[in-house]
């Protein structure tokens, strides 16, 4: 009975084993569905086997919204502790785990994901390829983050939650300080994930540099595009580091090494500097594919051309240079001294200059247009402000010696939650709203759409602004709780008050997916917006080849082009297209993965063992294996155009 | 533009709330090196405020004079590729906001990381603050007094901070004197303050360490330095003698209320000096090469 001990959850309650039998039961209902209805040959043979991108885009882009949800109850759980003084609801333990898997579920499993689902569906449509460079690494790139977040996710039910925080600072995360096995499901579960995330950056760079349609010089590329190439460019550079912190880390929780630890040498502040290298580049990978997806949806409802192409190319390149040499801003207050300190505030705050050029470019190129407020405009010009505000007192946190004062406190959570919301999730909701005709054929509904945008944009500023004062006022993070003499309550009543506001508007959306799916028309054509890129000269929903015969491009907005001046965008001949076969392997490798992941955390080294001989088996299996892909012949091609180009000339 | 109004209105009526509590901690300074903070605080708000009142308004003009609705039907918007004056202007201006707020920084910084201005040339009281979980332990060697989770100290005196840890990375922050620093446990790290009120202020660890960290605060009190002297000789007078077996005892993980001993732990288990790990103390008279490690706790019931 002691080996089962260990899966037991340390810190029980009520509430955790509601959620096991929730769990459970939806576990059974999916199998026993399933079965009913026939599906298992359907989700193998089109889902768990498919190397489309556009397919791997769809199952990202699930995972990344449920897991919205999970970070978004655990955000709820938070702020309904901390909304009034000396609050039962959870207990310190309870609150620290909340806090902890909040954050990692919201960046790792939550951000990262809804940008790669976005990258997927999009980058290769709008340069005309017709998919990945290596889809089979594509699908096991997909896979390995899901299994990833699956093992994170079991956490909380198998054994316990990490509960150092997501930055999870040695020696607190060590053996000494943490006990439970949470801290092991934190490192090896990211490290699953950002295997694969490392995979999906090679993928992306090797696509954008060699299968872009002929005539898109890298100066032609649609600027959602260029946002994904240098995003994927500081993957390949950030996350090596982020695979070793977490191996060093693993070692002195499994294999007893004193690399982080307090004694025989270790030093802890290693942690945090190796964390930051990898953790603040990391902030840039999740905001610049925003900045893309901005540029896309104000210039299309501006109506206008993107203003300054060249500067919005060139600040995003130097941001992604100086996103490697600021980690340090995150521990000013570690005793580096005036120097070191006033160097990295330089260089933090010089990451302002080109992020105001974005700005104030698209400001501009909203000038002169003709400003249509669709849903995904709404979040775009929402965006604007509330960003600015995040942009301004991250320079004001930048300082080093006012920094002495802000780290740490309610003044630090409210300035990032004012880049990230706005910076991911905002764009997130923007590109989903805006690309979701391209992916299922129907739009989403405006006039919810509009009241979960209300209610997202009011929400969101009633919970964060609150925090810079109590921030200031002495309020530090991450306290499950505080007395009444310390005056925090009322304005953290806010803060839960507003969290409600959030949540609502969240609920909406998941509303309009169900009201558009049965309600909204089919008959929407392939460019329902009049929009100005490659990806809408496409049938919708997408053909598995995307395109019958390749785009011929000679600007930044082939399309628009084309539709205004009637310059051809396909010419010749339709070929017969190599396409590449689906394969079980990415899916039955990730699940060896998971296994391979659960013995570690629970150090159980038989099954580590196996595992590990069987992905190296997998691997070699693939070396050996052949596989050339398969045609489409002519005649299915044009049998699949012809409805469609009937279709399209009549809407144009 | 709904939005704006409610954020506007959000803000006044904040400002109202606010007005009406006391001032904000970090914004009222007791000491010179808060006041330094403060004062950089409020010049980068002044500063910044300008940035956000520029974006705001441009953008509430573009939005209201170009949208839609406003249009002819046939109006088609122009191409335009960018301006070489209006991109310089936009790279130019915030340019020169860094510049000036990048002097205010490092001379700040420079300013706070040193003894106090106007206290050059007094001596300062040195006192080694110490975390464990989760309590802060304060000695006074020259008083030979050690205090835990309540801190006395003289006003109009420089104060040193010689900051370390028997556990996680902790931070030591008194935001009405002054802004933190981390006290770790392989290395000391140095805080300069000063308290120019008497008074009682909140001190507190900032940075997560684990359970009991909402409730890892302390209790300072400036005085001065008369009452301060003749605290010192009542405790040393009055206050049991601190043991190695009744230190050992207080690091034991939990919350303990405010304790007072004469004598310090720093003679039988020294502070981590003269690890090079950065530090700026050249003080390292104890050869402490693994002080710590006899100080390590038995964590069992660390959960």
């Amino acid at each position: 009975m002691d080996y089962f001990d260990r899966f037991a959850i340390p810190h029980p309650s009520p509430a955790i084993y509601a959620s096991m039998v929730a769990i459970g039961l939806t576990m059974i209902a999916i199998v026993i569905g399933l079965t009913y209805f026939k599906k298992w040959g359907y989700l193998w043979s089109e889902w768990l086997t498919t190397v489309d991108h556009k397919r791997i885009g769809i199952m990202y882009l699930i995972s990344a919204l449920l897991m919205l949800f999970r970070g978004g109850v655990d955000a709820l759980m938070m702020r309904a502790q901390t909304a009034v003084p000396d609050n039962k609801l959870l207990d310190a333990q309870h609150y620290n785990e909340v806090f902890t898997t909040h954050g990692v579920v919201m960046i790792i499993f939550m951000a990262m994901p809804f940008i790669y689902a976005l990258m997927n569906l999009v980058v290769p449509l709008q340069i005309g390829a017709r998919d990945v460079a290596f889809p089979r690494l594509n699908a096991l790139s997909f896979w390995l983050f899901f299994m990833g977040a699956m093992l994170f996710n079991i956490s909380f039910v198998i054994g316990g939650s990490p509960d150092a925080g997501w930055t999870s600072y040695f020696p607190l995360a060590g053996n000494d300080f943490s006990q439970s096995v949470g801290t092991n499901y934190y490192l090896i579960a990211i490290q699953i994930a950002g295997i694969g995330t490392l995979i999906s950056g090679i993928n992306f760079i090797a696509t954008i540099f060699k299968m872009r349609a002929p005539g898109m010089k890298l100066m032609k590329m649609p600027m959602f595009t260029w946002t994904a190439l240098i995003t994927n460019a500081i993957v390949v550079f950030a996350f090596p580091v982020l695979t070793i912190t977490l191996l060093l880390g693993t070692m002195d929780r499994l294999f007893g090494t004193h690399i982080f630890s307090m004694t025989n040498g270790g030093m802890d502040m290693l942690w945090a500097n190796l964390f930051w290298v990898w953790g603040h580049p990391e902030v840039y990978i999740l905001v610049l594919p925003a900045f893309g997806i901005y540029s896309e949806v104000i210039s299309t409802f501006s109506r206008r051309n993107l203003y300054g192409y060249k500067s919005m190319v060139a600040s995003i390149v130097i941001i992604s240079f100086m996103s490697f040499l600021v980690w340090m801003h995150h521990f000013f207050t570690m005793g580096q001294g005036p120097l070191s300190n006033s160097i990295f505030s330089i260089t933090t705050m010089a990451i302002a200059i080109p992020t105001g050029i974005k700005i104030f470019n698209w400001l501009l190129t909203m000038r002169k247009g003709k400003i249509e407020f669709t849903v995904p405009m709404l979040y775009s010009v929402g965006f604007i402000p509330i960003f600015t505000i995040g942009g301004v007192t991250g320079v004001m946190l930048g300082m080093a010696s006012a920094d002495y004062q802000y780290h740490n406190t309610m003044f630090l959570v409210a300035h990032f939650h004012y880049t990230i919301i706005p910076g991911v999730v905002f764009a997130m909701l923007a590109g989903l709203t805006y690309w979701w005709p391209k992916m299922f054929g129907f739009m989403l509904n405006e006039r919810i759409g509009k009241w979960a945008f209300w209610f997202v944009a009011i929400g969101f500023n009633v919970t964060f602004f609150p925090m810079f004062f109590t921030g200031l006022d002495g309020q530090a993070r991450r306290m499950y709780t505080y007395s009444e003499a310390t005056g925090f309550g009322p304005l953290n009543m806010l803060s839960f008050a507003g969290a409600i506001g959030l949540a609502i508007g969240f609920a909406l959306i998941v509303y309009n997916v169900y009201y558009s799916t049965r309600h909204a028309s089919r008959d929407i054509g392939s460019d329902p917006w009049n929009a100005r890129t490659l990806e809408w000269a496409t049938q919708t929903p997408v053909q598995s080849y995307n395109f019958a015969r390749t785009p011929q491009v000679d600007s930044i907005e082939a399309f628009w082009d084309y539709k205004k001046n009637g310059k051809p965008l396909f010419k010749g001949e339709i070929e017969k297209i190599h396409m590449p076969n689906n394969s079980g392997m990415p899916f039955i490798m990730s699940c060896i993965f998971f296994v391979w992941g659960f013995s570690l955390v629970f150090s159980m080294w038989i099954p580590a063992i196996i595992t590990t001989i069987a992905i190296f088996a997998c691997l070699a299996h693939r070396s050996f294996e052949k596989d050339d892909g398969h045609y489409v012949s002519v005649e299915e091609i044009e049998a699949t155009e012809k409805d469609w180009e009937v279709l399209a000339d009549e809407n144009r | 533009m709904r939005k704006k109004w409610t954020f506007l209105s959000l803000v006044i009526g904040l400002l109202a709330v606010l007005a009406g509590c006391e001032p904000l901690m970090v914004l009222d300074p007791k000491g010179p090196q808060a006041e330094t903070t403060a004062n950089v605080i409020w010049i980068s708000i002044a500063t910044m405020a300008i940035v956000v009142v520029a974006v705001f308004g441009l953008m509430a003009y573009v939005v209201y004079k170009y949208r839609a609705s406003k249009q002819s039907e046939d109006y088609e918007p122009p191409h335009i590729e960018g301006n070489p004056i209006v991109e310089t202007v936009i790279v130019a201006i915030p340019i020169i906001i860094i510049i000036f707020l990048s002097i205010v920084t490092v001379k700040s910084t420079y300013e706070v990381e040193a003894t106090p201005k106007g206290y050059e040339d007094q001596e300062p009281l040195i006192v080694y603050a110490s975390s464990s979980d989760w309590k802060w332990h304060f000695s006074y060697p020259e008083e030979n007094i050690e205090t835990v989770n309540y801190l006395y100290i003289p006003t109009d005196r420089p104060l040193e901070f010689r900051l370390y840890s028997y556990g996680p990375i902790t931070s030591f922050w008194i935001p009405q004197l002054g802004g933190q620093k981390y006290a770790m446990s392989d290395m000391i790290t140095t805080l300069h303050l000063a308290a120019e009120v008497p008074g009682e202020y909140m001190g507190r660890n900032a940075n997560f360490s684990g359970k009991g960290f909402a409730e890892n605060i302390f209790q300072v009190e400036a005085m001065s330095p008369e009452e301060f002297d003749k605290w010192v000789e009542d405790v040393k007078t009055n206050a049991e003698p601190l043991t190695e077996e009744k230190f050992d005892e207080l690091l034991e993980p939990g919350h303990l209320g405010q304790l007072t001993f004469s004598g310090t732990h720093l003679e039988f288990l020294p502070p981590p000096e003269g690890h090079h790990h950065g530090s700026n103390d050249h003080e390292s008279e104890h050869d402490s090469e693994h002080a710590h490690d006899d100080g390590e706790m038995d964590h069992a019931d660390h959960k």
